[in-house]
């Protein structure tokens, strides 16, 4: 983000645009990206936007259960014509428990990705966080899949639009085994993601950002711009490590982890 | 094919190899070869290197990915055979200009068997139980076929296009780690350039090994004792150049790297 961290758009603008992302999330309707609207529109405005989406959310008795990173591979960013990660947060209600069902019907046009979560036992502040805080700070590592669905119409969006778009959370099933990070090779942690029985993706930890914890080091530090944290106990997502593939009504996907086990769970 | 185009497509291949002056496919001038014809002049071919006094040290496994199984229309993979000229050990450089033309990198996991496998009729049990190490390998293919317009005869033909291939320098016992889930990581002149893991290759390295012993049994050619085997490439290929540096890490088995020269 070279451009300096700073609104153009006015409070009013910003909360009008937190409830047309807001509403295009909660009944499943495409919208078109807003930058399109609103050329004018900075990073800090962006993030703004997301931020008040979520006040909305807490606001309505909503928790938030944690965090997530998007556009964390390389190959994602260029496929996404994007240039760095975002993040976004997780609600309660995005929480699918494991081997649970996944109401189709309530998104718009779902994928799936392999992701690993880590929980911390300390907090987090940036700047300044580098993979070794985070490993010192993890107090472990667990399987994650999530479901992204952004709001805009074919996936079409750029950095901006999409942290609006709470960088297109939508649903997460988190579960297997947990492990200490001292016990798991993290970047070359191996994960299979089946469809229907179908081997679709493999890929390995490094995927993302070169190395998981690289992937949370860096959320802390885009959080500290705001001058926000990652409280002990929070759960991060920390991004894809397969392709993102979509799933239809009716399919039901297994991943499988180098030695977390697996995860599990079906769109009905 | 008669025996003697079979001898005379084989002798090309070979010739080609030796002068690194790749050739037309085979299947743009031999309308009728069939795969077994492809893997007569294959056989051509080895006979060639045998000539010429290498010796054959074990097998590979190709067309292991489904990405690359659709591109060829095949629903199988095919294999090739492994000499002692084609073998390099951690640490050692490959010299391009050295029977390289076109050369692409691709990561895989090396089995080196304890046992002899005879097919037809094993299963990934016998396999395991025939394994006495797994080791993290780079196998470089490369094609004598020009700008790499193969069919699937053209690379059967061809060995299964193998170049030369290098094994890392830890030997993991196979009860030690997950073969299909252990991840790879290959990193190119310090950037990480794809990941994987072992299902990429028919859901298992292990149903690849299986996949060849029983193909071979059905000709009365067994996986011999001490033979290394490589399983497949998890990842897709990579060309490579004089002056490239890369590694590969496999999680639970360990890393190759290879410098081109």
């Amino acid at each position: 983000m070279t451009e300096t961290y700073e609104n153009k758009l006015t409070q009013a603008q910003i909360e009008e645009l937190a409830i047309h992302c807001e509403n295009a999330e909660l009944e499943a309707y495409e919208i078109t990206k807003i930058t399109d609207d609103y050329p004018q529109m900075t990073y800090k405005d962006a993030f703004d936007i997301q931020w008040e989406m979520r006040r909305r959310k807490e606001e309505r008795g909503h928790k938030i259960v944690g965090m997530k990173m998007g556009l964390t591979s390389w190959a994602k960013m260029a496929q996404m014509g994007v240039e760095q990660p975002c993040y976004g947060f997780l609600a309660d209600y995005f929480s699918v428990p494991e081997g649970g069902e996944i109401k189709h019907d309530e998104l718009i046009h779902p994928k799936i990705e392999a992701e690993l979560a880590f929980v911390l036992k300390d907090e987090l502040k940036g700047p300044g966080v580098h993979i070794g805080d985070v490993l010192r700070a993890t107090d472990f590592v667990m399987p994650a899949v999530e479901v992204i669905d952004s709001r805009y119409k074919d996936f079409k969006f750029d950095l901006k639009s999409v942290i609006a778009d709470n960088s297109s959370s939508s649903r997460f099933v988190t579960g297997g085994r947990m492990a200490d990070v001292a016990d798991v090779d993290l970047k070359t942690i191996g994960v299979v993601m089946e469809i229907n029985g179908e081997v679709v993706q493999t890929g390995a930890g490094a995927a993302v950002l070169g190395h998981p914890a690289a992937s949370v080091a860096m959320l802390a530090n885009m959080m500290g711009e705001r001058g926000e944290s990652l409280p002990a106990g929070s759960f991060i997502m920390i991004g894809a490590i397969t392709a993102a593939v979509q799933v239809e009504k009716g399919d039901a996907f297994t991943v499988r982890y180098q030695g977390l086990g697996t995860l599990s769970g079906k769109f009905v | 094919m008669d025996k003697q185009q079979i001898q005379a497509c084989g002798d090309e291949l070979y010739e080609a190899m030796i002068n690194r002056t790749p050739v037309r496919p085979l299947t743009e001038r031999f309308s009728n070869i069939r795969i077994d014809d492809a893997y007569n002049i294959s056989l051509r071919v080895l006979e060639r290197r045998i000539e010429s006094g290498e010796k054959v040290i074990g097998k590979k496994i190709g067309l292991t990915s489904k990405a690359v199984q659709n591109m060829l229309k095949v629903g199988q993979p095919d294999f090739g055979y492994l000499t002692d000229k084609m073998a390099f050990s951690q640490g050692e450089e490959i010299q391009i200009s050295d029977r390289l033309m076109q050369p692409k990198a691709e990561g895989e996991i090396a089995f080196i068997l304890k046992k002899d496998l005879m097919g037809p009729g094993l299963t990934a049990a016998d396999v395991l139980a025939a394994t006495d190490c797994v080791l993290p390998c780079f196998e470089v293919v490369d094609s004598r076929i020009e700008n790499w317009e193969i069919k699937i005869q053209d690379t059967v033909a061809d060995n299964a296009s193998c170049g030369v291939f290098l094994l890392g320098d830890r030997a993991v016992n196979p009860r030690k780690v997950d073969l299909a889930t252990c991840g790879m990581v290959v990193e190119k002149n310090g950037s990480i350039i794809s990941t994987g893991a072992g299902a990429a290759a028919l859901g298992s390295p292990v149903t690849c090994v299986t996949w060849l012993a029983n193909t071979l049994g059905q000709f009365g050619i067994p996986l011999k004792a001490g033979e290394v085997i490589l399983s497949g490439s998890l990842v897709p290929l990579e060309p490579v150049q004089a002056g490239d540096f890369m590694n590969v890490s496999i999680g639970g088995i360990g890393s190759a790297s290879v410098r081109f020269i």
